[in-house]
């Protein structure tokens, strides 16, 4: 096992771990970013449509505005605090963003393109605003490179193709290290540290149907769960209107504030029947369950009836060939046809996860005991990993980009305030729980071991169970018991079937028994936090008897403020639910009170 | 269909060999991609290793070398490489096991271009304008997603992988000289100005013919040397 220490140890090489990277190494701050793949694969790369910053260079905009159409769009279960931050902040940070190099589109003045989104308005609600800014429909690659470049510059240090596995605790009970294994050489290392930040994005894994990236598989957030810490909200998953059919990648919501239309297998643009005034340009989880409405009533579109078209046939061709460049490749390559001349098959697709670690509004992660909400000293989570928070039971398209620099550059800024940087934990650690879990996956190396180490086709046994299959059937439970539309029975039927997984997952072993580049050990490591993440899915939707949000229960369909409108804390340990009170007072302006959602 | 696989396990294997498996007609559906098929074949034999991450082309982890041609394994279709498809590490850098090879060398040419940009002072007040006009020739250069295929195509960067840029560092440090903010791009010609950083491309062109997103960076080498050879 090797060993180093740093100041700050970063996990996760994202937008959000690259921006609070930048900050700290720019303060001379002695930072490492461990990040399991090089840091311009990591998922930010594929956010499309843009960023969301009320600069009003195409109409009339403020942040106030957008703070309240991100309050409405969370089903008014986001921290207004928080909300208020993040807004207030949009402006500056997408300036620096451009300055630090980001290509966004620009408008004839010369200054930064915008483009309107979902869930957007002037004065409250009356009119459509234009907030995203936009580089074409590459924006989150625009971004992730612009930030990795000035990393560069500033000469930051990297652990790339390590996975971090857990945070470890010194005596006193005070995080102290992390364990990583390099995936290239299959060593172990121990990065001891004063502070930590997890930015190791969402887990939309877990789903079958999904947008997401391979490795986004929450790592982050099992090492939470292991260190005894809490998850919050994390029934709120959000399942994007417009996948591909059939394959989900992502077709940005860009597509549709350039003007496409959904439409069924009549042909009749149906969104105006959901949501009259916006019609497609409704929040995501408003037209997600529209389009399974359709699908469900037999309106789908195709053979089998089971997608929806998204139509952009109307629009100039050179509109899309310059705006839209991306998704018209996407829909090229994976359905054949050009957006141009024919709809897109599309279907609601596993998109986003709101929930996640607790923080404040600095990124320091919060716990509870005895009945108290705390911080940690040292410990914080930005990003889709975290959940500040800022989205609430819906988050709105172009206000994830802003998320993860707003509080990667806060979480940063934050992080060098602390006193005790400089001054990390000298303490014996305890390393049972890690040394378990990687003495676990190394003897079922072991147990493999074939002799010539070169195992053909013909000799694996076609009934084993592998990581492969528990992966597989994991995604499949979770999609038939916590998809778009949930109820109690189908939600408690799910826990035993994980049950099953967590009692195949340990008695799997690994067919490769390499230690250079496993990538099958490496889907055992994650495959444990994808199924932590299950068990804390179905407990918190089970919990919640309401509906808001992503989070639609048939059996609640109302939405209940009485009761409900608060946040769920999930605790790994007896699955214990908890809650957390919902921050309802902004920080310089009057709170908005909860009304009914209509667009 | 057939599948002729370079193995290399540094662990146990003195020398790579190729390994040849089958999939079954069943398995293949219209529409899919090599690295479905790739996939496919790791439940098969779980010890095969290649990269993968974002399956649409954009995160670039997943270059090989299919029937001699390197590719994106994500975005290239299975029906268009025949019946018996060989399948090998992309070609001039060292493999760390099978398919995953050890890019250290490539990002340390893209490091070396210095690709930041280098803008006047920031004003949190407005941005730096640029007009449209401007803006479209970062096009064709900023969608590089630093998957490989271009500069492991190379012959130039086969001979002289120590000391030639490469195709994909060189289209980055043009991205930045033809930046209307950036207020370094004497220095950065400058920088590029030697024998062997940019003037060993010899316009052969395989880097434009194998980059997966359509990018040209033969033409934006071209335009380098023009612009070093204009300033002196």
């Amino acid at each position: 096992m090797k060993q180093a220490q740093f100041d700050a140890v970063i996990i996760g090489a994202g937008g959000a771990g690259l921006r609070a990277a930048l900050q700290l190494a720019q303060s001379n701050v002695k930072v490492a970013v461990v990040s399991k793949v090089f840091p311009t694969r990591s998922h930010t790369v594929a956010a499309q449509g843009g960023i969301n910053a009320a600069l009003g260079n195409v109409s009339e905009d403020n942040w106030h505005w957008h703070m309240f159409d991100t309050i409405k769009g969370s089903d008014y279960l986001g921290d207004q605090d928080a909300i208020e931050f993040m807004c207030r902040e949009a402006v500056e940070i997408v300036r620096e963003l451009e300055h630090f190099g980001v290509p966004f589109s620009r408008l004839d003045s010369g200054k930064i393109y915008q483009r309107p989104f979902g869930g957007q308005s002037q004065h409250f609600g009356e009119s459509q605003a234009t907030r995203t800014c936009a580089a074409a429909d590459r924006t989150g690659h625009a971004i992730l490179h612009s930030l990795y470049q000035q990393n560069l510059q500033v000469g930051t240090h990297f652990f790339n193709e390590h996975l971090a596995l857990d945070l470890i605790k010194d005596e006193q009970h005070q995080i102290a290290a992390i364990m990583s294994l390099d995936i290239q050489t299959g060593e172990y290392h121990l990065l001891r540290a004063n502070q930590f930040l997890i930015a190791t994005g969402g887990a939309g894994q877990l789903f079958r149907t999904n947008t997401n990236a391979m490795i986004n598989t929450g790592d982050g957030l099992g090492m939470v769960l292991r260190a005894g810490l809490p998850l919050m909200d994390m029934e709120f998953w959000q399942f994007h209107p417009t996948g591909v059919a059939g394959k989900g990648m992502l077709i940005s919501e860009g597509a549709r504030g350039e003007g496409g239309v959904l439409r069924n297998a009549q042909g009749e643009a149906f969104m105006q029947r959901y949501a009259p005034k916006v019609k497609d340009l409704a929040s995501r989880d408003v037209v997600s369950r529209a389009i399974a409405i359709e699908i469900q009533q037999g309106r789908g579109c195709g053979e089998h009836k089971d997608y929806i078209e998204l139509d952009l046939t109307h629009l100039d061709p050179e509109m899309i060939k310059t705006r839209l460049p991306g998704i018209r490749d996407i829909s090229l390559t994976f359905t054949g046809q050009d957006p141009i001349n024919s709809p897109i098959p599309i279907h609601p697709s596993c998109h986003y996860m709101m929930g996640g670690i607790p923080t404040n509004l600095h990124g320091q992660v919060l716990t509870k005991q005895d009945g108290q909400m705390h911080a940690l000293p040292n410990l914080y989570a930005i990003g889709e990993a975290a959940c500040v928070s800022v989205h609430g039971a819906n988050r709105l398209g172009g206000n994830s980009l802003l998320d993860i620099v707003v509080f990667g550059r806060e979480a940063a800024r934050h992080m060098q305030q602390q006193t005790q940087l400089g001054s990390a934990s000298d303490l014996p650690l305890q390393m049972q729980q890690v040394e378990q879990r990687i003495h676990k996956w190394q003897r079922a190396l072991s147990n493999n071991a074939s002799p010539n180490n070169t195992p053909l086709s013909a000799n694996i046994n076609d009934n084993a169970d592998s990581i492969y299959l528990i992966k597989q059937d994991l995604q499949r439970i979770m999609e038939q018991h916590c998809g778009v539309f949930r109820d109690a029975p189908n939600l408690a039927a799910g826990l035993p079937k994980l049950d099953a997984l967590a009692e195949r997952l340990n008695k799997v072993g690994l067919e490769d028994s390499a230690q250079v580049f496993n990538l099958e050990r490496v889907q055992a490591f994650e495959l444990e936090n994808l199924l932590a993440l299950g068990y804390a899915t179905l407990h918190s939707a089970l919990s919640r008897q309401e509906s808001r949000g992503a989070h639609s229960r048939v059996d609640f369909p109302e939405r209940d403020d009485q009761a409900w409108l608060k946040h769920t804390l999930y605790f790994s340990e007896n699955h214990r639910i908890d809650d957390k009170p919902v921050n309802l007072s902004p920080l310089t302006v009057d709170g908005f009170k909860p009304k009914p959602r209509v667009y | 269909m057939e599948f002729i696989i370079y193995r290399f396990n540094p662990e146990t294997d003195k020398a790579p060999y190729n390994q040849t498996y089958q999939l079954d007609k069943t398995q293949i559906k219209p529409g899919m991609m090599l690295l479905d098929a790739l996939k496919h074949l790791k439940q098969q034999d779980p010890s095969l290793s290649f990269r993968s991450s974002c399956q649409e082309g954009v995160c670039g982890s997943d270059g090989v070398n299919a029937n001699g041609q390197n590719k994106l394994a994500c975005i290239t279709p299975l029906s268009e490489l025949g019946n018996k498809i060989s399948l090998r590490p992309l070609p001039g850098l060292p493999v760390i096991r099978d398919l995953v090879v050890d890019m250290t060398q490539f990002y340390e040419h893209y490091e070396r271009v210095a690709p930041y940009l280098q803008a006047d002072e920031f004003n949190a007040d407005v941005e730096h304008l640029q007009t449209p006009m401007e803006r479209a020739k970062l096009d064709g250069h900023y969608e590089c997603i630093l998957c490989g295929c271009c500069t492991t195509s190379c012959p130039s960067f086969w001979w002289n992988p120590d000391k030639f840029a490469g195709p994909a560092a060189l289209l980055a440090a043009h991205r930045f000289v033809v930046d209307s903010r950036d207020i370094q791009p004497k220095q950065r010609l400058k920088q590029l100005d030697d024998a062997y950083t940019t003037f060993r491309c010899r316009n052969i062109q395989n880097c434009t013919a194998s980059c997966p997103k359509g990018l040209d960076p033969s033409a934006a080498i071209s335009d380098l040397k023009h612009r070093i050879i204009n300033d002196d």
